[in-house]
């Protein structure tokens, strides 16, 4: 066998994983992936050891529900033909290998810098010698923004080439945030610092992200939460896509002027982050999603307060949308405006809300299932143009879908349970991924350990990882003051990339 | 219109009417007590992620603190968060709680600098540098302006562009590739100017403060007009710490 097949949340001894040679390993892979859009690439990393690079190759299969690894190991000093080249899919995570461990490819479209991480394999690439692509023209002209922005967001620089008012291109230069959260998995060894570090991935998906790394840790212990536990963790996750969905209609609103929408949309996200808050004592849910444990169980006084919060929610949250779908003035600036089309989502490798504003149907709640979604018969919301508008009506209709899962679960709350933690040591010399559908898409955590079960790779991939070049390519064509609207209705994560 | 007038209707009364007095709702970790109570300091100082505990006496450096809860999880009788807010300061040494110590945490009136009350007191501009901030502080920080807390109406808001600003507002560790950028915002900002330092990771370094991604030498380097802990920062905490800086008693 050429492939290991593993399940969601599942480890495996690393032994078990084949090892192929670079050119098998190519062919299977793009053969996986080539004209099937049921797989996706959802992990390729490398790890130097013994002064080589393993390359390890995850590809997510939709229908079997399950995730297909194999692995290859190469020398540093290697020329590989680029998996790029036939599947574009695969670019950010061959741009990221030849980053780190300076691995070259003879045939990659674009071998730029990803993210300028401190242990990068060429010093001498800087921020400021980021290689831009540019027209020889003079009717075009250039125009840079960032990397600190006009809001309270974080940074990014943009670089537009434009015709007039109209955007030909744009290419995003990300790095900025770069905190070395991968080498820090390693060096901090507590349990409370890892999660403390899986909270600070990105602080606006900190349950997406938090649960991803608990369900990573718990297979790699060889234990299962207990029931109350996936059950806060499934409220969680849909009280998160709530509240950013809200506060993210609140930010388009505002990028088209529309202050009662802004305001409104606003306002609405704080009974929401409030009860995370109530819950769990932080706004942002930070705290509540522990590994080996659920440190706050959802009772019936929890439960009561939930129901009415959302009782409130729900009337003023649907009067706003109609009536921001019947404005002309909202709809003129959303319609047509930054769209992509299925086939081009489908060859950048785009995932979650991103991907499903067009047709293509990725949702790990329905294609690799956890916690409660098998229960729920998740049905993944899915819209056909693919432009600003479609991301406004994803917004809203998962918003409606979470409240509705979450009343449905309200009224089977768990049995009360012990709160009690173990230490978690981890399966020597294992490897073990694990999936979760943040509200932005599918964040995937995977680690390999070592002989006495310490963490020898930690990898993180946020969905921003390979939604960022939908913005980019989305805005093409448009007009350059349609940016901010695109850029708040993709809302990407910087340091979820940067990580 | 009338649509418009019925949903601002139905949105009722959404605005805090004393942003001082405000209570918060449900559980929060906010200004921590340290009873006397014997325990084994040693234990107590290593479940701490950030190193925020120092034993013999026992104290908290909320400067570096991450509200995690785990100390006061462990060790109720030991260590409780209050649900005071008002954790602002101006003075780095009061961010250090000491046991026994239940003082509330304020400003040092002798480190305002002068200009600050009569320059900025009707009118406080700033800029916000996100530095590797993870987006948990920023969302907060927009919360400052939103309906329910609507900082504005103390004349304080956030503007685009530091030519217009008196001050910025730094958020995250500051990472190697912001250091730059960061200088450069704070260079283009006119002087008199302020510096705020809004959560742990701004403060300290919170978790990323060993990380070799980290450049610090920005805050090392200049003066820090207000320390806002929290991970994120509570919007009530960042205000108050505004409204005691400025000298506003509304």
């Amino acid at each position: 066998m050429n492939l290991l097949t593993i399940n969601n949340h599942q480890s495996v001894p690393f032994s078990t994983i084949p090892e192929l040679n670079y050119d098998l390993f190519f062919e299977l892979n793009i053969s996986l992936t080539t004209n099937h859009p049921e797989r996706h690439c959802v992990l390729y990393f490398g790890y130097m050891e013994n002064r080589q690079i393993h390359l390890i190759c995850c590809i997510a299969d939709d229908l079997q529900h399950n995730i297909l690894i194999s692995s290859t190991i190469v020398k540093c000093d290697a020329v590989l033909n680029s998996f790029s080249a036939k599947n574009l899919t695969f670019e950010k995570f061959e741009r990221e290998i030849h980053e780190n461990f300076g691995i070259a490819y003879s045939d990659h479209p674009w071998l730029k810098p990803v993210r300028y991480a401190q242990n990068r394999s060429d010093k001498s690439l800087t921020m400021h010698n980021y290689p831009f692509f540019n027209i020889e023209s003079e009717e075009l002209h250039e125009v840079g923004v960032g990397p600190v922005h006009a809001g309270i967001i974080e940074p990014g620089h943009f670089r537009f080439v434009c015709n007039g008012e109209q955007i030909l291109h744009l290419e995003i230069q990300l790095g900025y945030q770069h905190r070395g959260i991968e080498q820090l998995f390693l060096e901090k060894t507590k349990l409370i610092q890892r999660t403390t570090l899986a909270e600070s991935i990105a602080g606006d998906s900190v349950v997406g992200h938090t649960t991803a790394f608990a369900y990573l840790l718990e297979c790699l212990n060889g234990t299962v939460p207990t029931p109350g536990t996936i059950y806060s963790r499934t409220i969680a996750q849909e009280l998160e896509r709530i509240a950013i969905h809200t506060g993210g209609l609140s930010g388009i609103c505002t990028d088209v002027a529309y202050q009662l929408g802004s305001s409104v949309f606003g306002r609405l996200r704080t009974p929401v982050i409030n009860f995370f808050q109530e819950w769990c004592g932080n706004r942002l849910a930070k705290g509540l999603i522990r590994a080996g444990y659920n440190p706050y169980p959802f009772d019936e006084a929890l439960a009561d307060r939930l129901n009415k919060i959302l009782n409130a929610f729900e009337p003023d949250f649907l009067e706003m949308n109609r009536e921001l779908s019947r404005l002309p003035s909202s709809l003129s600036r959303f319609e047509r405006t930054g769209t992509l089309t299925y086939e081009q989502l489908l060859s950048i490798g785009a995932v979650g809300m991103s991907a499903r504003m067009n047709a293509l149907n990725r949702d790990i709640r329905i294609s690799h299932p956890y916690g409660l979604y098998n229960e729920l018969n998740h049905n993944p919301v899915i819209k056909h143009h693919g432009d600003v508008y479609s991301r406004v009506q994803i917004r809203r209709e998962e918003v409606i879908q979470s409240i509705s899962y979450i009343r449905h679960l309200l009224n089977k709350l768990p049995e009360e349970e012990k709160v009690q933690d173990q230490p978690l040591t981890f399966n020597p010399d294992s490897f073990a991924i694990s999936l979760t559908e943040g509200w932005r898409g599918e964040i995937c955590h995977a680690a390999v350990t070592g002989k006495n079960g310490e963490l020898k790779i930690y990898k993180v991939k946020d969905p921003s990882f390979h939604n960022w070049l939908a913005l980019a390519l989305a805005v093409r064509n448009n007009e350059i003051s349609d940016f901010p609207v695109c850029n708040k209705s993709f809302d990407l994560s910087y340091c979820g990339h940067d990580l | 219109m009338l649509k418009t007038l019925k949903i601002l209707y139905h949105q009722g009364k959404q605005y805090i009417p004393d942003l001082t007095k405000a209570k918060v709702p449900g559980i929060f970790r906010g200004r921590p007590e340290i009873s006397l109570e014997q325990v084994d300091v040693k234990a107590l100082a290593d479940i701490c992620p950030t190193d925020a505990i120092m034993p013999d006496p026992v104290r908290i450096d909320l400067g570096r603190c991450t509200f995690c809860g785990e100390c006061s999880r462990l060790y109720p009788g030991k260590i409780r968060f209050t649900t005071d807010y008002r954790l602002s300061t101006n003075d780095r040494k009061m961010l250090i709680i000491s046991e026994g110590a239940v003082d509330p945490i304020r400003l040092n009136p002798d480190l305002i600098r002068k200009e600050i009350h009569k320059i900025f007191s009707g009118s406080l501009k700033l800029r916000q540098v996100s530095a590797a901030g993870d987006n948990s502080c920023e969302l907060e920080l927009n919360a400052c302006g939103n309906v329910n807390f609507d900082m504005g109406r103390y004349g304080i808001e956030f503007v685009a562009s530091p030519r217009h600003a008196d001050g910025i507002v730094i958020t995250g560790p500051i990472s190697r590739n912001m250091s730059e950028p960061l200088q450069m915002t704070y260079d283009a900002t006119p002087s008199p100017k302020i510096i705020i330092l809004a959560g742990t990771d701004a403060i300290s370094g919170g978790i990323f403060e060993s990380s070799s991604a980290i450049d610090r030498r920005f805050i090392e380097n200049n003066h820090i007009d207000l320390y806002v802990p929290g991970n994120p920062v509570h919007p009530l905490t960042f205000i108050n710490g505004l409204l005691d800086l400025l000298g506003i008693t509304r």
